[in-house]
């Protein structure tokens, strides 16, 4: 099975029904991908599926054939992830760490325009249990704020 | 300050333990019971090579977990007490080979009757009594008398990390690396049930996803499983759990029931306290009674009266076994007060943040176990900037008789270990000179709140460093001293003064040099301190009288909600916190705690339900135990009130705990404010909808 893993042309020998989330830790070693409850509902596993924010937990390896991955190892490459990461440390969005790399990811694809809204329905699927949120919600705006003034 | 793990948490670099893996690896697997009591008759194996099993059998020291009472088996001989409970182990080097387990393995079992009811249980784990003044006395002083029955559920931890480790033998030794709160209490279990030297004993804390108490005493028989399977096959073995088998096996939340009698003047002043409180400790005691302490000596609330009675029981039922989770019995008790002050102002037609400011208690009153507060204590700078704040008063009044609701509630938390508990613990803290500064070496665990940044911050500042020279040892047994448990709100004060206390040292004994220029002329030294109480602090565990706590924190918060008249639903609209905790050593981190803790107290008032059936948890999945989500999150104004603590590090209380204890009862308020009598959580939908059948919008019933 061949797909771009963060940039990069990959090539896995792997079961095609394998979840996405135990190739990128297995296979890839890339342990940065978390697993929070394997049933699709805490977003701890979400990676970047062509740009879209996904389980990959729900993700069999099959379905990824030809298309882009994007992982926490591979974020700061993308166009606000470096904002983000540097954010969730200076506005206290990450505490315990372990939804931070999907909370970042499913934050990734917002333009620096978004509203309010717009960012608590993109991390609608992803849980944190230390913050509450609002400690992430100040992180993401502060991050696109930071990503329109680098533009 | 930059938080010392950040960016490895933004990277994914930081390893958590299920991303360390170690040459021959197995994974483990326990066999569990399937019934909530009974006995084991017969045990039937038929599983090809290549599986390790293990079972009591294999168990080098006595069977049981070493925590307070020896009463819980790591492995069951033949008794069952609960559907979790542990009866074999297995490994093998392919994880795939440890599904479906049960059709290899069959346990014959004699079913027993179970009891899930506190109150029908014959076994009592602990009894505590508080008594202050002259019970009878003050309900002859008494004009009216106001009771109450006040009910709280089981509440899961939800750390979004399961519980996971590692253990790896070897040459006599064990090694076990994995997420927790507490090193030294998995060290001290291993030590027990291995029969071994504790020198031949390592602990290691990896990265830990969360704890919330969830980590503090379970991470110690899932390590001695693991050490059990990895003795026996010689090879190091992983266990992780899944999400559903760490939702049905580890502990919750205490299930309580309170009951007060309370006395009063027709102006509103408290005369009498009658208060009995009733925790479910589940199937065996773990900490049931510290639990239990924790609860009752906050049952009282944050008030002054002259006459209390407190009468609590922790008691065996038949699920498994609850345990630590942050706040520690005392979200229950003040779960009861705070929503029995309402109902009390309700009934004398009393304004209730006047009845709270008529009987707050204030510097130089005493509490329900005869301790004498000092000048931190902030009840009433507490309630004033909450009432303030959200413009209390004026809410309270325009939506009057609407389906918007505006409730409050007043609290404190004791922080450290309660009564004697810091001097039994003796706990010690090390600070080691680098040529470029100092480390740190305590076994406080970083779990999210930020333990390594704010210890760096106490060290860097009482040596006149930069934060940048301060490193912080990661928490593992073979290096660093005992500090004690990370719980109880102790982090900051207790083990934050301990490096205090080294940091002066430090510089005392460095002179005019700096840290670079001693090194070099004279070589590395460390420094210990060891935990010493304030003088003057006196406590009984004979008589529960004295003082519970070196201090407490104090807290207001104040809930707004709106209830949907169709579906019931109820939607936190805001939320103020208000918070005095001496000082915040990094104001952003103490946010942090109190606006996370928050959020995990509205879920406990309103949606996080666990559903116990037979025994068992029977919605033990993320899809159906309904925490908050970004999308539930209520803007939150949290302001921060420093009154400082003379023995605290820079003044600082505990923070932690505390955020968890108020939204209940002020969600709970809010809802009465809306028409709702509600005492019991979580206030589901349904919960709400059968009040509203019930009694329609009158005040009566339950």
């Amino acid at each position: 099975m061949r797909f771009t893993l963060n940039g990069k042309s990959r090539t896995v020998n792997a079961h095609p029904m394998k979840r996405l989330l135990d190739v990128l830790r297995g296979e890839c070693g890339l342990t940065g991908t978390k697993e929070g409850c394997g049933e699709g509902e805490c977003g701890a596993c979400t990676v970047l599926l062509d740009g879209v924010a996904v389980d990959s937990c729900l993700v069999p390896l099959a379905h990824v054939a030809g298309k882009k991955v994007i992982t926490i190892e591979g974020a700061a490459a993308t166009r606000t992830g470096k904002a983000l990461q540097n954010a969730f440390v200076e506005q206290g969005g990450a505490q315990c760490g372990i939804c931070t790399p999907g909370m970042i990811l499913a934050a990734a694809p917002l333009t620096s325009h978004a509203s309010f809204d717009e960012i608590r329905t993109a991390l609608a699927g992803n849980l944190c249990r230390c913050t509450g949120y609002p400690a992430i919600f100040r992180s993401v705006q502060s991050a696109l704020k930071a990503s329109k003034r680098a533009r | 300050m930059r938080r010392k793990d950040g960016d490895a948490k933004v990277t994914g670099a930081a390893k958590y333990i299920d991303d360390l893996t170690f040459p021959g690896m197995l994974y483990g697997a326990t066999v569990r019971s399937s019934i909530p009591r009974g006995t084991i008759t017969a045990r039937h194996i038929s599983l090809p090579d290549g599986y390790t099993v293990a079972d009591h059998r294999d168990i080098p020291g006595p069977n049981y977990v070493a925590l307070i009472d020896p009463d819980q088996p790591c492995l069951a001989v033949d008794e069952i007490r609960h559907v979790a409970e542990p009866l074999l182990l297995v490994a093998h080097a392919d994880k795939d080979a440890l599904l479906h387990l049960d059709t290899r393995i069959s346990i014959e079992t004699r079913n027993g009757t179970p009891t899930y009811d506190p109150e029908a249980s014959d076994v009592c784990f602990k009894k505590i009594a508080i008594d202050k003044g002259d019970l009878d006395a003050g309900f002859k002083a008494a004009d009216v008398i106001v009771d109450g029955e006040y009910r709280t559920a089981h509440q899961e931890q939800l750390y979004i990390e399961t519980n996971g480790v590692i253990a790896v033998p070897g040459d006599g030794r064990m090694t076990v690396y994995g997420s927790m709160q507490c090193p030294y209490y998995v060290h001290r279990a291993l030590v027990v049930l291995l029969a071994l030297p504790p020198d031949k004993v390592r602990v290691v804390q990896t990265e830990t996803g969360g704890g919330f108490g969830g980590k503090e005493e379970y991470p110690s028989i899932l390590a001695c499983h693991a050490a059990i399977l990895a003795r026996k096959a010689g090879r190091p073995v992983k266990m992780i759990y899944d999400r559903v088998e760490d939702l049905l096996a580890t502990t919750k939340r205490h299930p309580s029931i309170v009951r007060h009698r309370t006395g009063l003047t027709r102006d509103g002043r408290l005369t009498a306290m009658d208060i009995d409180v009733i925790m479910d400790g589940g199937a065996y005691a773990t900490l049931s009674a510290v639990v239990l302490s924790r609860g009752v000596i906050h049952a009282a609330g944050p008030y002054r009266c002259d006459h209390i009675r407190i009468r609590g029981r922790a008691m065996m039922t038949h699920t498994p076994p609850n345990g630590a989770f942050r706040g520690f019995g005392a979200p229950q008790t003040l779960f009861a007060i705070e929503a029995h002050i309402d109902r009390i102002a309700e009934q004398l037609q009393i304004d209730p943040v006047r009845l709270r400011e008529q009987n707050a208690l204030r510097p130089g009153d005493t509490t329900a176990t005869g301790q004498q507060l000092g000048r931190d204590a902030s009840a009433l700078a507490v309630l004033r900037d909450a009432v303030k704040r959200s413009r209390f008063h004026q809410k309270r009044k325009a939506w009057a008789g609407t389906n918007r609701g505006i409730g409050l509630s007043l609290f404190l938390h004791g922080s450290g270990f309660t009564g004697g508990g810091e001097v039994k613990l003796a706990s010690k803290a090390s600070l080691e000179l680098t040529p470029r500064g100092a480390r740190i070496l305590v076994a406080s665990t970083e779990i999210g709140q930020g333990t390594r940044t704010m210890h760096a911050q106490i060290v860097a500042d009482a040596l006149g460093l930069p934060y940048d020279a301060i490193d912080v040892h990661e928490a593992d047994t073979a290096f660093v001293p005992d500090s004690g448990p990370t719980v109880a709100s102790r982090t900051c004060m207790i083990v934050g003064k301990l490096l205090e206390r080294c940091a002066r040292d430090m510089r005392r004994r460095l002179g005019t040099l700096t840290p670079a220029q001693y090194y070099k002329k004279h070589g590395a030294f460390t420094v210990t301190s060891q935990y010493e109480p304030p003088p003057g602090l006196q406590w009984s565990d004979e008589t529960y009288a004295g003082d519970a706590y070196g201090s407490y924190a104090w807290g207001c918060n104040v809930v707004e909600l709106e209830v949907d008249p169709v579906t019931f639903d109820v939607t936190p609209l805001n939320v103020t916190a208000v918070a005095e905790i001496g000082k915040a050593i990094h104001p952003m981190m103490a946010i942090g705690q109190i606006e996370g803790g928050t959020a995990q107290g509205i879920g406990y008032a309103l949606t996080e339900e666990v559903v116990m059936k037979d025994g068992r948890m029977a919605n033990a999945q993320l899809t159906n135990y309904i925490i908050p989500t970004p999308l539930d999150a209520a803007p939150m104004d949290v302001g921060l009130l420093e009154r400082p603590y003379a023995h605290g590090p820079f003044g600082a209380k505990g923070v932690g705990e505390m955020p968890i204890d108020g939204p209940a009862p002020a969600v709970i308020n809010a809802l009465r404010h809306c028409g709702f009598d509600i005492r019991s959580i979580p206030a589901t939908p349904e919960r709400l909808m059968r009040a509203r059948l019930h009694h329609g919008f009158s005040k009566a019933g339950t």
